[in-house]
């Protein structure tokens, strides 16, 4: 770990503006992730603006009749909300699937969203890595790559998104809220949030430098039923191969979104239409164009089976 | 004092304190904090700086250049050792590569250097200073592909044949002939390897974490070039070891060069992500299988040949020792080859040998079952032996295996399990039962004690015997209250320091018995002095509650020691009844598993072991330690794999999440028996070990449950649910 400076921001406008002031600075809420990669050097920000006394904690109604989750609701409590329980299933049952009761303990509702990567050349700095070290290549290539993306992937990294809650997000239309060190402030659709790594993996989403996330609005609620399968090895406190999160409406008609599979939560949503038709149909236009290792081509047939069992557990 | 003839009526059969289900002594330190480990032992050291070590990050080759200037000028930098300020050092006994390497690189993760500062943090930034340049050399990380130019070992028996095993084989009426993998795995216990060294003058003292505190000081000392008298080790607690900590590490040698270099102590730990690769490991292997068989089940030919890679001067994993003596067959033959590979040191994990053997052997044994239209358990009944295979007329001690056996398919309802693959249903689950051999030899070792009764008629016993987590405490505490009549408040232990007499240390499942049978040896020669002190003949005199009773006379033990403490040391050594006998242990791992039909999701439901291991003498640490076994099984079974990059050469899943052991959630309800034996051949305390023989078989009992669940076979581990998916039902 390098050293660094540390500062308590007093307002988020202040906490961006802190941020901007110092080339590589980050903000820390939980830390359940920045913390561990610091102590690696994957991460070594000079200075670290700490947003958790900023409030932002609140779950609140919308005007549209949705929800906004503040930045700083830890995932536990986010899981616990009685109104998320009720009208956003998939998101509770996404959040307890992942990590630990100590960890959803600390972690955010922003923090998850930017969760970085589990690849282990990502972790460990003396491999090439395209993402902690643009242009120094991708050992995962031709290396370990059963945990790996199959969509949405480049010759620069094949690198998947770790985070659970935020493929229940995807599912479900949210919207992430920022602010800016000039204090303006935006909203971005969570389709529009990430980016595909292309030739800069290291690029992971659309948020400027120094743009600091407040709130995650959720739309309102769209009925149906929820159901997230989250498929590892291990029972619990692992990362799923494959994760499906599916909003499914009585008429047959429904959302799918994938976890495991691709750089970002993975939703297409005109595939959505081939619902009826069955997990097949929808599979082969949410994977179309998939490229594969010899480690994770099994995530295509995983995919489509774990789907199938979805619908199969809604219809039950 | 030895033994040589098989032991008779002793005060240990009293079983007044041994035997029973005693809590662990050591628990409440444990539970509360106050159980120091290495790395906390700011009490003994209070002013101590801290290392850090710079592992080589390339698997093989020559470090060109190691720049520690900047890394010098760091904030509270004290001292940087490299190989060329170590100087000559010389390889222990017990370690393959060397623990601080420089020039030449011999494993990925290899320490190169320690950075020395006031604190972890300045060590841990300035260690991440230092820059080393390498050459790269070409290495062979692929078993596989090393595997044909894999040769016989120096050391053990590469070769053992009886009878005409391929004669016998090519003209069974039922054959199997199967290639198995097993991957290399991990100790992965929650203590990271860590030592605190401080010097005083030309005397170093660790603080280490070490299961065999002897080999360990002689190992230091060899490497370090002092004399064995000046070098002491202190490892009282120890959290977790599984044989990881069999040996000096990297640790306790750069902790010691750094406190030499700084002119402090030295504390140092292993970052996790360093353990992986730097440390040892078990090593994957290969293993071909073949049986030959009559129609009604009997073996005529068993064959195991194993394939394993370690690093020059290495040594293989012998995974053929279990079918040298488990079933029955008059012909036999067994090989074990060993490739060069440049993967971090293949070393004894708990069971070696047996652990990686049975995994290929029990799902051979269910196979073979399937293709004689036998029950598996019916088939391995047939197909016991009361006496060592290979040299009959040498029995076995005590061999209740049909017992096990039959015992755990009642216990589990082994009778409601379909014959026929993939016929029973919960839901979306398919769920199916399987079963496998426990099997693990029974070893002694010398091993010695000293013993002082106190003025106030408390005794302590003092051994270097270490306490990785076994319950070592408790059952040394049990013996010497068993044999001196006290209660078992009465009794303190001190375990875990070179200044204690020799114990067996901590491996091998040999602890439990070789260590108590030394306390048995020390309290003989102890209760002979209070017996004197007290004017009593020895050989009548009773000792019980607390006092002790001869010729129509009755005392408190107290009054023996009081003008002064009566101290007694001796050790247990052993004969050669192993000529006579065969010493084994013996067990049935049963377990049901469900394997969700659309994703192949595998959950464990339901796991009991019946065990033959001689005297308990703990049945509740007894039962921790085969449960945690059982647990270990899990992992083996259906995650635990060490992933070799065999282009770069290391082990790339190298911390807790990349490399997953169960957690809670894999664990369903374990239930263990053990039967109730007495083995007056392994010692006076007629105990064996059983901690290694908790996991041999279970990984195997699971492949076989998953095969009975899905029909789908699985030969190589882990049993992961991408090697099942095109072969389940369709959704």
């Amino acid at each position: 770990m390098k050293p660094f400076t540390y500062e308590k921001a007093s307002s988020p406008a202040q906490a961006a503006t802190a941020v901007a002031r110092e080339r590589g600075a980050k903000f820390i809420a939980g830390g359940t992730n920045l913390l561990d990669l610091m102590k690696i050097e994957v991460e070594a920000p000079p200075h670290l603006v700490d947003i958790n006394g900023l409030g932002l904690d609140a779950i609140a109604p919308t005007d549209e009749g949705g929800l906004r989750v503040g930045a700083l609701v830890r995932n536990t409590d986010l899981a616990a909300d009685a109104r998320i329980r009720r009208d956003y299933g998939l998101l509770t049952r996404a959040l307890v699937a992942g990590a630990s009761g100590q960890l959803r303990n600390k972690a955010t509702t922003a923090g998850n969203l930017l969760q970085r990567t589990r690849c282990p050349y990502f972790y460990d700095t003396h491999q090439a890595c395209n993402k902690r070290l643009p242009g120094s290549g991708c050992a995962a290539l031709g290396g370990f790559s059963r945990s790996h993306a199959i969509v949405g992937v480049s010759n620069a990294c094949i690198a998947v998104h770790p985070s659970d809650m935020a493929v229940a997000m995807r599912a479900l239309d949210a919207a992430v809220e920022t602010v800016k060190p000039d204090g303006t402030t935006r909203r971005i659709p969570i389709a529009d949030f990430y980016k595909l790594p292309g030739s800069t993996p290291h690029v992971e989403n659309v948020l400027a430098a120094a743009e600091l996330i407040t709130a995650v609005t959720l739309p309102k609620p769209v009925g149906g039923t929820h159901v997230y399968h989250k498929v590892r090895d291990r029972a619990s406190y692992a990362f799923a191969l494959v994760s499906v999160a599916a909003v499914l409406q009585p008429d047959g008609s429904g959302r799918v979104a994938l976890g495991g599979v691709a750089p970002m939560p993975w939703r297409v949503e005109a595939a959505e239409a081939n619902l009826p038709k069955g997990a097949k149909a929808v599979t082969s236009s949410l994977l179309a164009g998939a490229r594969t290792t010899p480690q994770n081509a099994m995530k295509v047939a995983l995919v489509e089976r774990t789907l199938g069992a979805v619908i199969a557990d809604a219809g039950a | 004092m030895k033994f040589d003839t098989p032991a008779t009526t002793n005060p240990i059969d009293r079983l007044k304190v041994i035997g029973q289900p005693h809590d662990r002594i050591d628990g409440p330190l444990k539970t509360t904090g106050t159980a120091h480990y290495a790395y906390e032992r700011h009490d003994a050291v209070p002013n101590h700086v801290y290392g850090y070590i710079v592992p080589a990050t390339i698997a093989k080759g020559r470090v060109v250049n190691i720049d520690t200037a900047t890394a010098r000028r760091a904030p509270g930098v004290l001292a940087i050792v490299t190989a060329k300020e170590a100087g000559p050092l010389t390889k222990g006994q017990y370690n393959t590569a060397k623990l601080l390497g420089g020039p030449e690189v011999q494993h990925y993760h290899q320490a190169l250097a320690v950075v020395v500062a006031e604190t972890f943090e300045e060590a841990r930034a300035a260690a991440g200073l230092v820059r080393v340049d390498y050459a790269r050399s070409p290495g062979a990380f692929d078993l596989a592909a090393a595997k044909g130019r894999a040769v016989k070992p120096e050391d053990g028996q590469p070769d053992t044949a009886v009878g005409d095993f391929a004669g016998a084989f090519a003209s069974a009426p039922v054959t199997l002939d199967a290639m198995y993998t097993t991957p290399d795995q991990s100790h992965a216990m929650m203590e990271p390897h860590a030592t605190i060294a401080a010097w005083e003058g030309d005397k170093l003292t660790l603080w280490t974490a070490n299961q065999m505190i002897h080999w360990g000081k002689g190992d230091v000392a060899k490497t370090l070039g002092l004399p064995p008298d000046n070098v002491r080790l202190v490892s009282p607690y120890i959290g977790g070891g599984f044989g990881g900590k069999l040996f000096v590490r990297a640790d306790a040698i750069l902790a010691a060069l750094g406190a030499k270099a700084a002119g402090r102590p030295v504390a140092v730990a292993l970052p996790r992500p360093v353990m992986f690769n730097n440390t040892t490991h078990r090593p994957a292997t290969i293993q071909r299988i073949r049986i030959g068989a009559t129609p009604d089940g009997k073996i005529t030919a068993i064959g195991h040949e194993s394939w394993s890679g370690d690093l020059p001067g290495g040594g293989p994993e012998t995974a053929v020792q279990q079918t040298r003596l488990l079933y029955a067959g008059a012909n036999r033959m067994t090989a074990t080859r060993l490739a060069t590979l440049d993967l971090p040191e293949g070393n004894a994990m708990r069971a070696p040998g047996e652990a990686s053997g049975l995994m290929a052997l029990e799902i051979a044994m269910d196979e073979m079952a399937e293709k004689l239209k036998l029950d598996p358990v019916d088939f391995r009944v047939r197909n016991d032996t009361q006496e060592d295979p290979e040299k009959p007329g040498r029995r076995f001690s005590q061999r209740n295996f049909v017992q096990c056996m039959r015992k755990g398919a009642e216990q589990f309802g082994w009778s409601k399990r379909s014959a026929t693959p993939g016929k029973m249903r919960d839901g979306a689950w398919l769920v199916g039962m399987g079963v496998a051999s426990a099997f693990r030899n029974n070893l002694v070792m010398k091993s010695g004690a000293r013993v002082r009764l106190g003025t106030d008629g408390r005794a302590t016993v003092e051994t270097d015997m270490t306490d990785i987590g076994t319950g070592s405490y408790t059952i040394i505490a049990q013996t010497a209250a068993e044999m001196l009549g006290l209660p078992l408040s009465q009794v303190s232990v001190v375990l875990g320091d070179s200044s204690f007499p020799v114990s067996s240390g901590s491996g091998g499942q040999w602890g439990g018995n070789s260590s108590t049978a030394g306390v048995y040896a020390a309290c003989v020669k102890l209760r002979e002095a209070i017996a004197g002190a007290l004017g009593m003949d020895a050989a009548s005199a009773v000792f019980d509650d607390g006092k002790v009773s001869a010729g129509g006379r009755s005392v408190p033990i107290a009054e023996a020691a009081k003008s002064g403490e009566i101290v007694a040391e001796d050790s247990m050594e052993y004969g050669d009844l192993e000529k006579t006998f065969q010493q084994s242990t013996f067990g049935a791992h049963f377990v049901e598993v469900a394997v969700h039909a659309a994703t192949g999701e595998i959950r464990v439901r339901r796991m009991l072991a019946v065990c033959a291991a001689g005297r308990i003498l703990n049945p509740k640490s007894a039962r921790s330690q085969v449960i945690g076994a059982m647990t270990m099984g899990v992992g083996a079974a259906l995650m635990e794999d060490l992933y070799v990059d065999k282009r770069l050469g290391f082990f790339v899943n190298h911390d807790l999440a990349g490399y997953e052991v169960p957690v809670h959630a894999d664990i369903p309800h374990q239930e263990v028996i053990f039967l109730d034996e007495a083995d007056p051949v392994s010692s006076p305390m007629k105990a064996k070990g059983v901690g290694e023989l908790g996991l041999c078989g279970v990984a195997a009992a699971i492949a076989n449950a998953v095969y009975n669940a899905t029909g789908v076979r699985v030969r190589d581990y882990p049993v992961t649910l991408d090697k099942l998916l095109d072969r389940l039902p369709t959704v």
